[in-house]
């Protein structure tokens, strides 16, 4: 009961102070001189209602760009992570070759390598090489962020104990079997929460694309802004990929928090 | 000693077995041989070789010299079927090393079904008459974290005689555990020898080896320095090595060397 109270009371408190400090903000950014010019450029509503719809379609790009990566990235990242885990030294090529794909994909910045490829490519009109800014834009982001997954894979595969794999061997499994049965379903469940994290970040960089002129959210926000002279459809942008964001954030602090309690309880 | 009566068939037998880490000499021509229903005793200080000796024979480890033959068949750790021979042999760790994933059930019917081949179903009545066996029935579906660890032992050791081994290889399997839970791994231990399974183990509970083996090893330095009867060894060792030994276990207490 006294818990209870004195958590309502905790509460409450809290919802109090954040409102005075809101407020105390509120007041005082909008009786500033210069605010009635900062929410013009920035914070308008008509140019929000406006742009709205046009950014959101828009940004149906960027949920194909990301949610096609996606999907390529995860199965490319482990094949890169286990290529990288290889120790036959038959494939010691494939593992040298697996080695500089990720130190020099995780080294270069994407702007860059986005660039390059998607400008490079193209104009060397190749014959039979797809001329589309999407396709390079896709292409470029699968390749940056398979090498950070793959990195996240090789993390959590390396985190099993070696004698998982070895107890598995000692009953007659293969290399393969133990790896398939034993040692990934275990390395898997601990990657979730950095494989999230990794794909806020390849999200928001579906941004970055807009230099090959693909028009995704932010590039139809800058087109909207030039039109008006008015920044707030960028402002309509960056919410709704908070929107987008936020939640998988949120999801993500609940996972490692889910970890975190199996780990000190060992409750499954 | 000589190895005994060679009419028997050897199930698993190391000759000469030599192995090195680095340029420390663990394991310094061992020669050993099990005889079907025979339970062997490997004792000696940490460090004498004994857990090498299991893991080498179970080809979890090269050997570096000699040979090993299971059946009278020549094995090696780098042979094309050394996972084959590793189904026909069990071995059970000291640190339990059960699958953290899998529950009880699952971590015993995980090598039936995969390197066996066994359908589901087989796997899985076949891992609850094990698991029924070492007194764990009402445990099958529990993970191993919410399992005490003579518990997660016993799951052990079902899961090693799930692929229906020819000889079990027992690592100081009761080292981790605490002196209320050690009697109940070498309950079960004692039941599989009275069933007539092969066994080597290598342990620090003096009774127990008494009690159970048939014939006891003593390594010192990675060599088997005597071997023989636990009457014999026990009662009156021949080696000044062995005599000192059982003399510093004895004054630590009731069989427990550490």
């Amino acid at each position: 009961m006294t818990a209870a109270r004195s958590a309502r009371k905790g509460t409450l408190v809290a919802v109090i102070s954040t409102l005075a400090v809101a407020t105390i903000v509120a007041i005082s950014v909008g009786s500033s001189p210069s605010w009635p010019i900062v929410q013009k450029a920035f914070f308008d509503g008509t140019y929000f209602s406006t742009s709205l719809p046009e950014v959101v379609g828009a940004f149906a790009i960027n949920i194909q760009l990301f949610v096609l990566a996606e999907i390529l990235i995860l199965p490319l990242g482990l094949l890169i992570a286990l290529a990288r885990s290889i120790t036959n030294p038959a494939f010691t090529p494939l593992r040298i070759f697996a080695t500089i794909y990720t130190d020099f994909f995780r080294g270069v910045p994407s702007i860059l390598v986005i660039y390059v490829l998607g400008f490079g490519v193209p104009a060397l009109r190749l014959p039979g090489v797809p001329k589309e800014p999407f396709f390079w834009a896709l292409v470029t982001l699968v390749l940056i962020y398979s090498a950070y997954v793959s990195e996240v894979y090789r993390a959590g595969i390396e985190s099993v104990h070696p004698s998982q794999e070895r107890a598995a061997r000692a009953l007659g499994l293969t290399r393969v079997q133990a790896l398939r049965f034993v040692v990934l379903p275990q390395a898997l469940r601990r990657v979730v929460p950095p494989l999230l994290n990794d794909f806020i970040g390849l999200q928001k960089d579906t941004a970055l694309v807009s230099i090959l002129g693909v028009v995704e959210a932010f590039k139809q926000a800058q087109i909207l802004k030039s039109a008006n002279f008015n920044f707030t459809p960028l402002m309509t942008t960056a919410l709704i990929f908070l929107v987008i964001t936020i939640p998988m954030t949120r999801l993500l602090d609940r996972l490692a928090a889910k970890d975190r309690a199996a780990q000190q309880g060992g409750a499954r | 000693m000589a190895r005994t009566s060679t009419r028997d068939v050897a199930v698993l037998e190391l000759h000469n077995v030599s192995k090195r880490y680095g340029r420390t000499l663990v394991l310094d021509k061992i020669n050993l041989s099990l005889r079907e229903h025979e339970v062997v005793c490997l004792i000696g200080a940490s460090g004498s070789g004994k857990s090498t000796l299991l893991r080498c024979a179970d080809l979890l480890e090269p050997v570096d010299a000699g040979s090993i033959s299971l059946n009278g068949r020549a094995v090696h750790a780098d042979d094309r079927d050394a996972d084959a021979t590793r189904r026909q042999l069990g071995i059970v760790f000291q640190g339990f090393s059960l699958f953290p994933h899998l529950t009880a059930l699952e971590n015993v019917a995980l090598a039936p079904r995969v390197a066996l081949g066994l359908s589901a179903d087989a796997a899985a009545r076949r891992s609850r008459a094990l698991l029924k066996q070492l007194g764990l029935a009402a445990k099958a579906n529990a993970y191993p974290d919410s399992l005490s660890g003579g518990q997660q032992q016993r799951v052990a050791i079902a899961r090693a005689l799930a692929t229906e081994p020819k000889v079990l290889l027992l690592d100081e399997i009761t080292s981790a555990l605490d002196p209320v839970l050690v009697a109940e791994v070498l309950e079960a231990l004692r039941t599989l020898a009275t069933n007539g399974m092969t066994m080597l183990i290598a342990t620090h509970e003096m009774a127990f080896a008494a009690d159970v083996a048939d014939r006891i090893c003593y390594l010192e330095s990675g060599r088997i320095v005597e071997e023989g009867t636990p009457e014999r060894i026990f009662g009156s060792p021949r080696d000044a090595r062995t005599r000192g030994f059982l003399k510093r276990v004895r004054s630590v207490g009731a069989g427990n060397a550490r």
